[in-house]
């Protein structure tokens, strides 16, 4: 099997085709879209094939060490940044069944209770190295 | 306690309890639960009988599961304390067991995990963990395999083909958590070997046994990768490596070649070389071309053409690779080694770059990203 992430942005993807900011939805779109998100991650469980969710704060900022050896922070950077909003990692038996998985997510509803079909990007991880090789 | 001992139990007291009426699936359960109370228990208090007692314990996971299940429905119970027989899947063996649990109609991950619980008696957590899972994942993935299964016959032979592919996935897992999944997979597959005179179940037996036995020399310090031509072979396991080809030549005795014999025979050449320059490459292309034979397998083509590579030079090899596929796994990192043979090290430092990018492993990566460095810096 192999692990994938699903990584979805805040912003910093193409557009989405229903791509309404979440806060002008209706309460109940919201609410919708949460839920969607759930059944999503328990169906990942009960077939064995969910690893992690987590969600991040759409605040951040870019740290280093600056000469004095102390931590020096830049940010939050403008508009056009790229900005990962969550990911869920998923271990499947195929690349096809990760494709299946993120499209499937991708068609939350949305403004409208309409799917947002927005852009997930899959990233594979690093497999084991197998012990047989020649 | 002896753990090793306690989880050899584990299939045959699966098969008690299903002779005495139990269904797989249930059976199973609750020889887990067993399972997980005497890993719990035995260590201050340890049985005298260990299999009685497992079998005792599981009987009773199995009664009080049937019992709560009957009245969650309704209905009668139908399970006595002491049961009469019910249909024999063997005697005591649990070759029925690697059948059932590598089922044809099992995804490749499904059989693994529930090859490793119920012939492995692996806990749930202790798969989870090899893999890198939550545990809750892990049940749920073994639990819907055993639906699944739900209904098949017990006694009837499956393909052995499937069983030796999950064994084999699980050898080439490596290492994972607390477990150590090659030594698991040659456990298993020692056991199986020994209740089956099929030569392909001892070809891969000793395929296993072969690349054990360098298992200490392909890692350096660090965790590095170390390729086969920079390892130190006085660390290869010589035991190991004799148990390999001892169990290899009994096998290919009975002329029944098959792909586990053919990459075992690969194995054991480059185990009898004291060094890559004194390996018999041209046996090993032989090997290959038998291999080919045997599977069309596009990876078996592109490590033929490093042995040919090896053979007949590196214009040779990379002619071979220019009739297969450049998006096979491995094939950036074979052409740069054949170019770099072939003296073009500014392209071979480029190709080394590409191969990493393409690696499916982290140790890979580091590997190619490294032999990128080192023809960079042997050009300026």
């Amino acid at each position: 099997m192999a692990k994938y992430l699903l990584l979805k942005h805040y912003r910093g993807a193409p557009a989405a085709i229903n791509d309404v900011p979440m806060d002008q939805w209706t309460p109940e779109e919201v609410t919708a879209h949460l839920q969607y998100m759930r059944d999503f991650a328990d169906r990942l469980q009960a077939t064995g094939e969910f690893v992690d969710e987590q969600a991040l704060a759409p605040r951040g900022t870019f740290v280093r060490m600056d000469s004095a050896g102390q931590p020096e922070t830049d940010g939050p950077f403008a508009e056009t940044k790229d900005l990962i909003a969550g990911w869920m990692v998923i271990d499947v038996d195929t690349y096809e069944r990760a494709l299946e998985l993120a499209a499937e997510l991708s068609v939350a509803p949305g403004a409208g209770g309409r799917p947002i079909h927005e852009w997930l990007e899959l990233r594979p991880f690093y497999g084991v190295m197998p012990t047989v090789t020649e | 306690m002896n753990e090793a001992l306690l989880r050899e139990l584990v299939p045959a007291v699966i098969g008690v309890l299903v002779r005495r009426g139990a269904d797989f699936a249930s059976a199973e359960d609750a020889v887990q639960e067993a399972l997980i109370r005497a890993l719990r228990t035995w260590p201050d208090d340890p049985p005298r009988d260990p299999k009685g007692w497992l079998v005792t314990a599981a009987w009773h996971k199995f009664v009080d599961a049937a019992r709560a299940e009957s009245s969650r429905l309704g209905r009668e119970l139908a399970v006595e304390v002491e049961p009469p027989a019910g249909p024999v899947p063997g005697t005591d063996d649990s070759l029925w067991l690697y059948f059932l649990c590598a089922h044809p109609s099992l995804s490749p991950g499904s059989a693994v995990a529930l090859t490793l619980r119920a012939v492995g008696g692996l806990t749930t957590r202790q798969i989870a963990t090899a893999y890198l899972v939550p545990e809750a994942t892990m049940a749920q993935r073994i639990s819907r395999a055993k639906r699944q299964l739900s209904g098949l016959p017990l006694d009837r032979p499956g393909d052995p083909a499937t069983v030796l592919r999950v064994l084999y996935l699980v050898f080439n897992e490596g290492y994972g958590g607390d477990v150590d999944l090659a030594a698991e997979a040659i456990r298993l597959t020692r056991r199986l070997a020994g209740s089956t005179g099929e030569p392909e179940v001892a070809g891969l037996l000793a395929l296993m046994l072969l690349h054990h036995a360098r298992r200490a020399s392909r890692l350096g310090p660090d965790g590095r990768l170390v390729p086969l031509a920079e390892q130190d072979r006085s660390r290869w396991d010589t035991g190991l490596i004799a148990e390999g080809v001892t169990i290899l030549q009994a096998a290919l005795a009975r002329d029944r070649l098959g792909e586990y014999q053919a990459q075992a025979a690969i194995a054991a050449l480059h185990a009898d070389a004291p060094s890559t320059a004194e390996t018999d490459w041209v046996q090993i292309v032989e090997w290959y071309d038998e291999l080919l034979r045997l599977t069309s397998n596009p990876v078996v083509r592109l490590n033929r053409a490093v042995a040919v590579g090896q053979a007949d030079g590196p214009q040779a090899g990379l002619a071979e690779l220019s009739a297969l596929d450049p998006g096979l796994p491995r094939y950036a990192a074979v052409r740069a080694y054949l170019v770099e043979r072939a003296g073009d090290l500014a392209r071979a430092a480029s190709l080394y770059a590409d191969a990493a990018r393409a690696a499916t492993s982290a140790p890979e990566r580091d590997h190619l990203t490294r032999e990128a460095a080192r023809v960079r810096q042997a050009i300026r």
